[in-house]
């Protein structure tokens, strides 16, 4: 299946959208003649990762990031467009019988340590859980086994495996949740804001870790973060999301050298910088609009220093200027 | 003078298996006009410091000894009525979560109305007329709508731009801001970080600025004190002790932060976690996740002592700095 497609990325979304009705209910709407609702979260986001890379989306909250992320572990349904894992359609096989062998291959990792994990299981049910589900092992020595070296690839004694997650630090949680998503040896780790809950000291054990377990396993992330710094550590490429849509996509350093986007160049100005104390930096004007309501034409136009009239009106598309994809007619133009 | 001096502060919880000590003996002040920034991580005691200071410290917790002077005279003492005169008048508060500091039954102007009749001989139009001021002053756009509109109607910013100006209702000489802008977005960050740091300038007001982000703290305050274990670790002026830290938790600490401007295979890390109240070791209480430990360390609890232009409680630099 997999043995001709070396060139071929891992994860390819092709303009995924996912739309959410969030009308008030029927009666509602015959009563006081209200139109239905639509929420467009994810609004034609395409990208691909290949294999053992990172690609991290960056937005800020409201932007469809997470949404994305539970498109690609299978959580949503997609509203339009899709998403090929190996070459195959996986939003198709998750309703087959093959969906079970694919979700063994993509896991997530949640944000919050403290509501992804059951309080009433042990860490070592916690972490058994998906080799019982997937089957892939029965017998229990052996889980005990796996479990015990599980643990000890994220730092934690194989002791730890019958404690309860309430006696663990944020930081050892968020390992144990790591551990639990490699369970069933996954190629792609999708990971929504694993370190936002943790502190700083804590936050640089964690992502260590995720690190040298790429290393060792040759994994794929997808890493969602809202903190610009974290993301220039761990990513290979990164996708700057707003208002439903990628914005622009672009190598790590070619971001961060050169941003192109008025809006990435926005959120790389409001990072508060550590060595030049006292500066003042350019303060940013206004705030993400309402998703229920998104100005027409290039959404982020309302705040954007270099808008126009065609910025006001036409929708931008992602097009490549000189090795980046950025959606902005002023990018385009030449005017900056 | 300064216009706050806290002096040797003990915090304590009561309990079953005997007194947790919180705070254990902190020591700071604060000029007129001074941004002092607090920072460490969670369970470091830095809101509690704040808590102390406003005088809302959660039952049981109790100021255990040491005394907070506010303009000379004591505060820590005052019977409850007195010191909610103070509160609100000479101190202003702002907390992490503008969503739940405000009332969401009452429109923002009838919150700031009250606030402002509490502690100023004003009637109610003038009071209207100086919140509407208020609301200007903090950038809230279409100030004479904005005021009758309920906290739901607002964006997360607009609502923290709201509590900045509850907290500047009375004119306080000092705010105590506890979190201020960590349940925003980075670019409402910005936008609230540079009105905090203008309006402050403007009426001459000191804030002691809790936060757990050094960025934040080296753009904005004159001063931080970092906090480990219920303990001022380090405290000096802001760009020696983020540029020569002199305590070892604060050089790991800073060497945590991924940095914008290089690239690292592995970041530092500072191995294990802070330790719990009720187990904090002998000694200085980080010796254990330490490199340079030693064996004073082990034995004694070092107090803040001359390092360099900042002061850092570590026996490395004890007798003027052996290290």
């Amino acid at each position: 299946m997999n043995n001709n497609n070396a060139t071929q990325p891992l994860v390819r979304a092709t303009d995924l959208a996912k739309t959410f009705d969030v009308s008030a209910p029927w009666l509602n709407r015959v009563i006081e003649r209200k139109p239905k609702m639509l929420l467009k979260a994810v609004n034609g986001v395409s990208f691909d990762i290949e294999r053992g890379k990172t690609l991290a989306l960056v937005g800020e909250s409201g932007c469809g990031k997470s949404t994305v992320a539970r498109l690609l572990v299978g959580l949503y349904e997609p509203t339009r467009g899709g998403f090929h894992f190996d070459g195959v359609d996986a939003h198709a096989a998750f309703k087959t019988a093959e969906g079970r062998k694919l979700r063994r291959r993509v896991q997530m990792v949640f944000q919050d340590p403290y509501a992804s994990l059951n309080p009433r299981w042990t860490v070592g049910d916690i972490i058994a859980e998906p080799l019982r589900e997937h089957e892939i092992l029965s017998d229990t020595g052996e889980i005990d086994q796996r479990v015990g070296e599980l643990l000890q690839s994220v730092g934690l004694s194989a002791l730890d495996r019958v404690k309860f997650p309430h006696q663990f630090s944020g930081g050892q949680r968020q390992r144990i949740s790591i551990a639990r998503a490699l369970a069933t040896q996954p190629e792609f780790l999708v990971c929504d804001e694993p370190t936002s809950a943790l502190d700083v000291s804590v936050q640089a054990q964690v992502l260590n870790i995720m690190k040298d377990l790429q290393r060792k396993h040759g994994l794929t992330y997808l890493f969602i973060s809202h903190n610009l710094a974290v993301v220039r550590h761990v990513s290979d490429q990164v996708g700057v999301m707003y208002l439903g849509g990628l914005v622009e996509l672009a190598d790590k350093h070619t971001l961060f050298d050169t941003p192109r986007h008025p809006y990435t160049r926005m959120l790389l100005d409001a990072i508060p910088k550590m060595h030049d104390t006292g500066k003042a930096r350019t303060a940013v004007a206004g705030e993400v609009p309402n998703p229920l309501n998104p100005p027409t034409g290039c959404a982020f136009h309302p705040r954007c220093p270099h808008a126009n009239a065609r910025c006001s009106n036409e929708k931008p598309e992602m097009l490549m200027h000189s090795g980046v994809r950025v959606a902005c007619h002023a990018v385009e133009e030449g005017r900056i | 003078m300064s216009l706050l001096q806290v002096k040797n502060l003990v915090v304590e919880f009561p309990s079953r298996k005997g007194t947790l000590r919180a705070l254990d003996d902190i020591s700071f002040d604060i000029a007129p006009g001074e941004i002092l920034g607090v920072v460490g991580e969670s369970g470091a005691g830095k809101s509690l410091t704040g808590a102390a200071i406003i005088g809302l410290l959660e039952p049981p917790g109790r100021i255990g000894g040491g005394e907070i002077l506010l303009e000379g005279k004591r505060i820590d003492n005052l019977p409850y009525a007195q010191m909610r005169a103070i509160r609100g008048r000479k101190i202003g508060a702002i907390f992490q979560d503008p969503l739940t500091s405000l009332n969401p039954l009452y429109s923002v102007g009838r919150q700031l109305i009250e606030t402002i009749t509490t502690h100023l001989p004003l009637n109610a139009r003038q009071a209207r007329a100086r919140a509407i001021e208020l609301l200007q002053d903090t950038g809230i756009p279409a100030a004479e709508q904005r005021i009758d509109h309920y906290p739901h109607q607002f964006s997360g910013g607009m609502r923290q731009r709201v509590v900045i100006a509850l907290a500047l209702a009375a004119e306080p000489k000092l705010i105590v801001a506890d979190e201020p802008t960590t349940a925003l977005d980075v670019s409402i960050q910005a936008q609230i970080i540079t009105l905090l740091k203008t309006i402050c300038k403007d009426r001459g007001a000191a804030v002691m600025l809790i936060t757990h982000d050094m960025g934040v703290i080296a753009e904005t305050c004159d001063r931080v004190a970092v906090m480990y274990a219920g303990r001022i670790a380090e405290i000096g002026p802001v760009h020696e002790v983020i540029n020569h830290p002199s305590h070892p938790y604060t050089s790991g600490l800073m060497a945590c932060i991924p940095d914008m401007s290089q690239d690292r295979e592995n970041l530092h890390q500072i191995d294990g976690a802070m330790p719990r109240l009720n187990a904090i070791p002998q000694g200085c209480a980080f010796n254990p996740r330490c490199t340079k430990t030693f064996d004073k360390c082990v034995q004694h609890r070092p107090n803040l002592l001359k390092a360099g232009n900042t002061h850092a409680a570590c026996w490395l630099h004890e007798a003027g700095g052996a290290a």
